[in-house]
């Protein structure tokens, strides 16, 4: 079962739900830091090293011997990372989505494709937590390829976390897509609000079925409660708006090790994420086919 | 298609356009790196303090600007971004070249047994399909992944926009907005470009800051803001823009505020001062008001920074 | 010589657009002959990425020597100078005025970009 984690806006807390409940759930779990752009979720599990790949995508280089400059790469590039000029053809590997048109298009096979790295994906291991996440280089543009490179790392059968990027942009849906469950996570303020309506649209779109935490409860208004009833929207988990709890998260400490109120709200979220698991078998089956998209 | 945009710019534009460009307004753009750390709160401040700024919010993804500063909006503009594949059922062949070509995903099986379709949230209008079908079934539209809105707010004009659920290019949608608020601030004679960044550091935070005046990080002294802040700091510099920062609930914890001013000042930000955590924050934004207009110690010091924040982009 | 300058319109009366990649037209204008041709750049204008890319191939096709403009980013710079195309920058006014300030001398040579990518 395949659980993602996400919300529209930031700093709501996603990442200490997803590792919070990733302690609280029983037995061996994967945990996939997909916000390649920002990815915390090592900061507040004791975690080694396993393996570290280097994720690159496929741009193309032009052999000067064989191109006649018939611009043909060119024309069909719909990104223009290829320029070809009277004095010869330029290439923009930062603009390359490599989609290999260019390749396929050449008809002197004068391109090849060679790799450029855009980040790394790394495994670490923090008890009976598998922690992949995605880095992304520093002023690379390109987001979902690498998140799809730490999707694809996803395991057969267990219990997979996801800690989605926020927003509702490709890399959310890169992260999101093909998992069983969505967990959003929110805040009772008038940001949290918009940004979970975006959410929940975003979600809705793909077909999935989600569920609503609550961060920071009793700061704001009811207006989060009031959307909710009004969509049918479960709320999952509500999480105190108390200053321990803020205290615990900027110094790196997981809540359920150090508000011991918090501890029996995550393992309610646990048990509801296995009930889910249990009712829905059919949603396995779609499992192989959603993850090869992701 | 933005085209009353395109269409109207010959006369929005000022009588010496290359002159006024060059006499550059200087512009402000506030990021944070990770999501929450209170930077629309501090730039809604900032729009109220300085009156006669222009307000671009760049954080298309999730805009939230507009909760606060009431705008009234003038103009919408639908935003294209790219094309995208469409197969005509009619003519599919189902060859399954399409399929073959595509290194995204996005050819799945259509509802006949032997047609293809196209999942519009695959694609990444890269074209290759629409190239080499041999049945030249499929077409190659343009895609419409958003709004953009120039509007007016009690503090001065604001431009912002809606990036459309799961939509793509919201780099392109940042530099339109940049763009728009930019002439419009020459236009205007306006004396600031005030800019709500998108989180993270990937395309969307690139496009809303090179070539910009100034960045001011507002970060909170967590482990994730502290991780966070280091990635864009490094993009700044990356880019050789000017940074300044500081640190909002400063008060949550004193010696993570501290690391960070250190490391700011090591990777040579200048420290714009320190925000105390205060309950009236989200009272503002639940009663939509900006905080420095309700007022308290939050208020008293997004104020200081703001000063020193004004002092050092010499506006 | 041969000129391309980045243009709001179509003819010598209009406007530079001081941006290059995502201006509206070009104007050639070949100063020996007197030749005048008006280029569509609105794929250049309506570009998600790579407009000054695209737009320093067009030059290049047009068989242009210099482009006379008011900004240049770093990739189109790349891009003009690897064509052999000349860059001048700083332009303002009409077309007709743009020329007369680089044959005047006015418009300084670019030796690199001016300006960072995605400026306007």
């Amino acid at each position: 079962m395949i659980v993602a984690i996400a919300s529209g806006k930031g700093g709501t807390g996603k990442t200490t739900v997803a590792v919070n409940l990733a302690l609280s759930l029983p037995g061996e779990i994967q945990l996939l830091d997909c916000d390649v752009e920002a990815p915390n979720a090592h900061l507040f599990l004791e975690t080694a090293l396993a393996t570290r790949e280097i994720v690159g995508i496929p741009v193309p280089e032009i052999d000067a011997d064989r191109c006649n400059q018939c611009a043909e790469c060119s024309r069909i590039c719909q990104y223009h990372a290829i320029a070809v000029l009277g004095t010869g053809v330029m290439v923009f590997p930062e603009l390359c989505h490599g989609c290999g048109g260019c390749t396929l298009v050449c008809p002197e096979e004068a391109i090849r494709e060679v790799r450029r790295p855009i980040g790394v994906v790394e495994k670490l291991r923090a008890g009976n937590i598998e922690l992949v996440q995605g880095r992304l280089n520093i002023g690379e543009a390109l987001v979902p390829p690498l998140i799809r490179e730490v999707r694809a790392k996803t395991r057969d059968g267990g219990t997979v976390l996801i800690d989605a990027p926020p927003g509702t942009s490709c890399s959310m849906i890169a992260a999101v897509r093909g998992s069983d469950f969505v967990i959003l996570v929110t805040e009772p303020t008038p940001f949290g609000l918009n940004d979970l309506g975006l959410a929940v649209e975003t979600v809705r779109t793909l077909g999935l079925p989600c569920g609503v935490v609550i961060n920071r409860a009793g700061s704001g208004d009811d207006r989060v409660h009031d959307y909710c009833a009004a969509e049918g929207l479960e709320i999952l988990l509500e999480i105190p708006d108390d200053r321990r709890i803020a205290e615990a998260y900027s110094r790196g400490r997981t809540l359920v090790g150090s508000v011991p109120e918090v501890r029996p709200l995550f393992l309610s979220l646990a048990e509801q994420i296995q009930d889910l698991a249990t009712a829905v078998p059919e949603l396995q089956a779609e499992k192989g086919r959603a993850r090869v998209c992701g | 298609m933005p085209v009353s945009a395109v269409e109207k710019r010959p006369d929005s534009l000022p009588v010496a356009p290359a002159q006024a460009a060059l006499a550059a307004v200087p512009e402000l753009v506030v990021i944070s790196g990770k999501g929450g750390t209170g930077k629309t709160s501090v730039v809604a401040s900032f729009a109220a303090l300085a009156q006669d700024a222009v307000i671009a919010d760049c954080d298309v993804d999730a805009a939230d600007l507009h909760l606060v500063l009431d705008p009234r909006t003038l103009e919408t503009h639908n935003f294209v971004g790219g094309h995208e594949a469409v197969i005509r059922q009619s003519d599919c062949e189902a060859g399954g070249t399409c399929r073959n070509v595509c290194r995204f995903d996005a050819v799945r099986a259509g509802q006949g047994s032997n047609q293809f379709v196209i999942d519009p949230l695959s694609c990444e209008g890269c074209g290759v399909c629409v190239e080499f079908c041999p049945s030249r079934a499929i077409d190659f539209p343009e895609r419409t992944c958003g709004e953009w809105f120039v509007s007016t707010t009690p503090h001065g004009p604001m431009v912002h926009a809606r990036l459309g659920i799961a939509a793509e290019n919201s780099g392109k949608l940042v530099s339109t907005v940049r763009g728009e608020a930019k002439r419009i601030a020459v236009t205007h004679g306006s004396k600031l470009i005030l800019v709500d960044g998108p989180p993270g550091i990937g395309c969307p935070v690139i496009a809303a800051m090179t070539g910009a005046t100034g960045v001011l990080v507002v970060t909170e002294p967590t482990v994730s803001g502290e991780h966070d802040m280091e990635r864009v700091l490094e993009l700044a510099t990356h880019f050789k823009i000017p940074v300044a920062m500081c640190v909002n609930r400063w008060d949550i914890n004193p010696e993570a505020a501290e690391r960070i001013e250190v490391h700011g000042r090591d990777h040579g930000a200048v420290i714009a001062g320190r925000i105390r955590y205060d309950a009236a924050v989200t009272r503002a934004q639940v009663e939509g008001r900006t905080v420095v207009e309700l007022g308290g110690t939050a208020a008293d010091d997004i104020r200081t920074v703001w000063d020193r924040v004004r002092r050092w982009l010499e506006v | 010589m041969k000129i391309v300058v980045s243009s709001i319109g179509g003819s010598l009366d209009s406007q530079v657009d001081p941006r290059f990649g995502r201006a509206p037209m070009f104007m050639f204008v070949d100063t020996d002959t007197g030749e005048t041709e008006s280029v569509d750049n609105s794929a250049g204008t309506n570009a998600t990425q790579g407009a000054g890319i695209q737009a320093a191939e067009t030059v290049s096709r047009l068989g242009a020597e210099c482009l006379v403009t008011g900004h240049c980013g770093p990739k189109a710079f790349r891009t003009l100078q690897a064509a052999g195309i000349k860059v001048y920058t700083g332009a303002s006014g009409t077309i007709t005025e743009a020329i007369e300030q680089l044959e005047s001398g006015e418009l300084h040579l670019s030796s690199g970009p001016d300006v960072g990518g995605h400026w306007g």
